[in-house]
C-alpha cells in the first residue's frame, strides 16, 4: 500500500496514507461488526430469559427441519434503518457543543483501541511499542464522554449519572491498570503483539487470578452487567443517554456493545493466546510453512475471533445473571476487595516470576511450562486464601443481617 | 514543508488555542473540556518528539485523572455556566504581565531575535534544520531501569511516591466529613 | 526535524497563557488549571531539551518529566481538597474571597 502512494507523492505523505486508509478499513469493518454480534447478544440475552430473542425480520430458507426458520438475522439492519429516520431531538437548555459531541467521544474511544489490536501475525494496525498503555489512556477517553453526555444534558438524572461515571469508572480503571501489568510483566513488553508471540502457553492458565480481576474491573469499566449504575433504568431512567434519540442514542448503544466485544478481543489478546493456534508452532505462521503465510494469517484472524467470542460469551452470559448492584457496594467492592486484591496478585506473580530461573529467556513451549505450572499453583493457592477471607465475611454479614431483621431468634445463637 | 511541521503546527495550535479558551472562556464546565484538549495537544507533542511513552503517560494522568477531577469538581461546584466577573479588577496588569514575559522568554531561549535583521530569516538554516542524535530503541526498558536504578534515579522516585502518599493522605483529611482535620490528628496522637 | 525553538516558543507561549490565567482569574478551579498548563509547558521543554541533546539516550529529561507528572497530580488532589473545605466554610471559591489573612 504504502509503495503504491510513493509513485505520486513522497514517502511520509505515502506512509499518512496507507495509515489513513487502514485506520478507515479498521474503524468500519468494527462498527459493521456491531451489526451481527448486536445480533448474537440478542439471541444469546433472549436464550438467557427464556426467550426466542429477535426472531421476525430477514429471509431464510424454509426448510422441512424446524431450524431452517428465518433466525431474525436482518433484525440489526432494520434497527440502523429505523435509528437513522428517526428525529433528531436535543431539548432547550442542553450545552450545543458539549451534547453533541459526548456521543462521538464515546464511540471514538473504542474505535480508537483497534488501532493496537493484533488480528494475526502480519495483520495489525500498528505495533506501538507501549501498546497496553495506549489501550489504558484510550479506554479513559470514553469517560470523558459520558460525563460531557450527563452534563450536556442538562438533566438531572443524567448529571448523577455524569458523577457515577467518575466514580465508577474512575474507581476500576485502577484494578484493571494493576491486572494489566501482569501480561506485560510475563511478556516482557508493552507490545500487544509481542505479548501474543510471548504466549507459548496462554496465560490464562498460569495467572486465572489476574484474568478474573481484569474481567470483573472491565466489565465495570464497560459500565455493563452487574454494574450498569451508569444507565441503571429503575433509578435513573437511562442515566447519562436519557436525553438522546436517533442516531447519538445508537452511537451510544454501538459504542457500548463494540466496548462489550472489545473486552472479549483484549481478553482474548492478553490471556487466551490471541492469533495463536493451540500446538502450532510460532514459526510456521511467522514463515509460512506448509499453508502459506497468508492462509496462516487467516487461520490466525478465525482463532482470534473464535476465543474473543467465548470471552465475549462469559461477559454476556455475566450481564444477564447478575443482579445490578448498589453504588456504596460497588465502590466498597472496589476500594476494599478488588484494588488490594489486584495489588497481593501483582507481587505474588512479580515475585514468582522472578524467582523462577529462566523466565526472562522464553522461548518455546518447554521453557514455559514450568513457570506456568508454578504460578497456577501459586494462583489456586491464593484462590483458596480468597475464598476462605470472602466465607468469613460473607459469614459475619449473614449475622449481621440476620442479627437486625431477627433480633429474638438470633439473640440466642452464638455470635463470632 | 514536511509531514512533520504540519503535525507538530496542528499540535501546538491545538495546544495554544485550547490553553487560551481555558483562561478566557465565562463557562468553567467548558474550561475543563479545552483543558483536555490543550493537554491533549502536549501528548501529541510528546509523540512527535519521540517520546511515545510520556504521550501517553500524559493521557493517563493528565486527561484521565487530572482534569477528569478537576471537571468533577467544577460539576460539583454552583453557577459555574456564565462567570458574571471571570477576571480580577487588575487583569489588564496581569495580561501586560504575560505579554512582557512571553516576548522576555522568547528572546532568551530562541534565536528568533537574532534573525529578525537577515534577509529571509524564515528561510534561514538556524530557524528550519536542527539534528539531534538518534533515540535508542529500547527507550522504556531503558527509562524504567534507571528510575529504580539506585545509582540513578531511585532516591527521587521514592521520593515521588512518598509525595504522592503525602498528598493522598492530606486529601482525605481535609476533605473528610465526618470529623475536622483537628479531631483526626488528636486521634492519631 | 523541527528545529528546537519552534518546540520553545510554544512552551513559552503556553506557560505565558498560564501564567495569564493565574494572575487574572477569579475562580479557584480556573487558577488551578491554569497552573497545570504552566506546568505542561515546563513539561514540553524538557521533553524538547531531552530530544534535541547530542545523545538521547541520557534519559534525564523524561525521568524529570515524570517526576513533574507527579507533582501535578498531587497539587491536583491537595488543590482540589483545599479548594473543596474552603468552599465549606466560606460557601465560595473565588479566590479573592479567601481574604482573611489579608491586611
Amino acid at each position: 500500500m504504502t509503495g503504491l502512494f510513493e509513485n505520486i507523492v513522497s514517502h511520509g505523505w505515502a506512509v499518512f496514507l496507507a495509515k489513513l486508509i487502514g485506520a478507515f478499513v479498521v474503524g468500519t469493518a468494527g462498527l459493521l461488526w456491531t451489526l451481527i454480534g448486536i445480533w448474537f447478544e440478542r439471541k444469546v440475552a433472549g436464550r438467557f430469559q427464556d426467550r426466542l430473542g429477535p426472531n421476525r425480520v430477514g429471509l431464510g430458507p424454509k426448510g422441512r427441519f424446524n431450524l431452517s426458520y428465518k433466525f431474525g438475522w436482518a433484525q440489526s439492519i432494520a434497527d440502523l434503518i429505523k435509528i437513522f429516520l428517526k428525529e433528531d431531538i436535543r431539548n432547550t437548555g442542553t450545552d450545543r457543543w458539549t451534547f453533541n459531541l459526548a456521543p462521538i467521544m464515546v464511540t471514538m474511544s473504542v474505535v480508537l483501541l483497534w488501532a493496537v489490536i493484533p488480528f494475526s501475525d502480519g495483520w495489525i494496525g500498528t505495533d506501538l511499542n507501549v501498546g497496553v498503555a495506549y489501550l489504558i489512556a484510550v479506554g479513559g477517553i470514553g469517560t470523558i464522554g459520558v460525563m460531557m453526555a450527563g452534563w450536556g444534558s442538562n438533566n438531572k438524572y443524567s448529571l448523577l449519572a455524569g458523577f457515577r461515571s467518575v466514580a465508577q469508572l474512575i474507581s476500576y480503571e485502577i484494578p484493571m491498570v494493576v491486572a494489566l501489568l501482569v501480561p506485560v510483566l510475563m511478556a516482557g513488553s508493552m507490545s500487544t503483539q509481542t505479548i501474543i508471540r510471548q504466549q507459548y502457553i496462554a496465560f490464562m492458565f498460569a495467572v486465572p487470578m489476574t484474568l478474573l480481576i481484569f474481567l470483573i474491573s472491565g466489565q465495570a469499566e464497560n459500565g455493563r452487567g452487574p454494574f450498569d449504575l451508569l444507565e441503571g433504568e429503575s433509578e435513573i431512567v437511562a442515566g447519562f443517554h436519557v436525553e438522546y434519540s436517533g442516531m447519538k442514542f445508537g452511537m451510544f448503544m454501538v459504542s457500548e456493545f463494540l466496548h462489550a466485544f472489545t473486552l472479549g478481543l483484549l481478553t482474548a489478546i492478553l490471556f487466551m493466546g490471541g492469533w495463536r493456534i493451540p500446538f502450532v508452532p510460532l514459526d510456521w505462521v511467522q514463515e509460512g510453512k506448509y499453508l502459506g503465510s497468508f492462509i496462516w494469517n487467516l487461520l490466525g484472524f478465525v482463532m482470534l475471533l473464535s476465543k474473543a467470542m467465548i470471552a465475549y460469551f462469559v461477559l454476556i452470559w455475566v450481564r444477564m445473571t447478575l443482579p445490578r448492584l448498589r453504588i456504596d457496594h460497588l465502590l466498597n467492592f472496589n476500594w476494599k476487595f478488588l484494588v488490594p486484591l489486584s495489588l497481593i496478585n501483582l507481587l505474588v506473580v512479580a515475585f514468582v516470576w522472578k524467582a523462577i530461573p529462566g523466565t526472562d529467556a522464553i522461548n518455546s513451549f518447554a521453557d514455559a511450562f514450568i513457570p506456568s505450572v508454578v504460578l497456577l499453583i501459586v494462583n489456586m493457592a491464593m484462590f483458596l486464601g480468597v475464598g476462605a477471607v470472602l466465607a468469613d465475611k460473607g459469614r459475619q454479614e449473614r449475622a449481621r443481617v440476620a442479627a437486625r431483621v431477627y433480633p429474638e431468634t438470633v439473640e440466642a445463637a452464638p455470635t463470632n | 514543508m514536511t509531514v512533520e511541521l504540519l503535525v507538530f503546527l496542528i499540535l501546538s495550535a491545538l495546544t495554544l488555542g485550547g490553553g487560551m479558551l481555558v483562561v478566557t472562556t465565562r463557562n468553567l464546565f467548558h474550561a475543563g473540556l479545552y483543558l483536555m484538549i490543550s493537554l491533549f495537544g502536549v501528548a501529541g507533542l510528546f509523540v512527535l518528539l519521540t517520546a511515545p511513552f510520556l504521550g501517553v503517560v500524559q493521557v493517563i494522568v493528565y486527561i484521565g485523572a487530572i482534569a477528569i477531577l478537576i471537571m468533577l469538581a467544577i460539576m460539583l461546584s454552583p453557577n459555574i455556566t456564565n462567570l458574571p466577573n471571570p477576571f480580577t479588577a487588575q487583569w489588564p496588569v496581569g495580561a501586560a504581565l504575560a505579554v512582557i514575559f512571553f516576548v522576555m522568554l522568547i528572546t532568551v531561549v530562541t534565536p528568533v531575535m537574532n534573525e529578525l535583521g537577515a534577509d529571509d530569516w524564515v528561510n534561514s538554516d538556524q530557524l528550519t534544520v536542527d539534528t539531534a542524535g538518534d533515540v535508542p530503541a529500547d527507550g522504556i526498558a531503558t527509562l524504567g531501569e534507571e528510575l529504580v536504578d539506585p545509582h540513578k534515579y531511585m532516591l527521587p522516585f521514592e521520593v515521588a511516591s512518598v509525595l504522592l502518599m503525602a498528598a493522598m493522605i492530606g486529601a482525605v483529611l481535609l476533605v473528610h466529613p465526618g470529623k475536622q482535620a483537628e479531631d483526626v490528628i488528636e486521634d492519631v496522637a | 526535524m523541527v528545529p528546537l525553538w519552534l518546540y520553545l516558543a510554544v512552551a513559552a507561549a503556553l506557560f505565558s497563557i498560564g501564567m495569564f490565567g493565574v494572575l487574572t482569574r477569579r475562580n479557584a478551579i480556573a487558577i488551578l488549571m491554569s497552573i497545570e498548563l504552566m506546568l505542561n509547558a515546563v513539561n514540553i521543554n524538557l521533553v524538547a531539551f531531552w530530544r534535541y541533546q547530542e545523545n538521547p539516550a541520557n534519559l534525564s529529561g523524561q525521568v524529570f518529566a515524570i517526576f513533574v507528572f507527579v507533582v501535578a497530580a498531587a497539587e491536583a488532589a491537595v488543590g482540589l481538597a483545599l479548594i473543596i473545605s474552603i468552599y465549606r466554610n466560606r460557601q465560595s471559591v473565588i479566590a479573592e474571597d479567601v481574604d482573611v489573612m489579608k491586611w
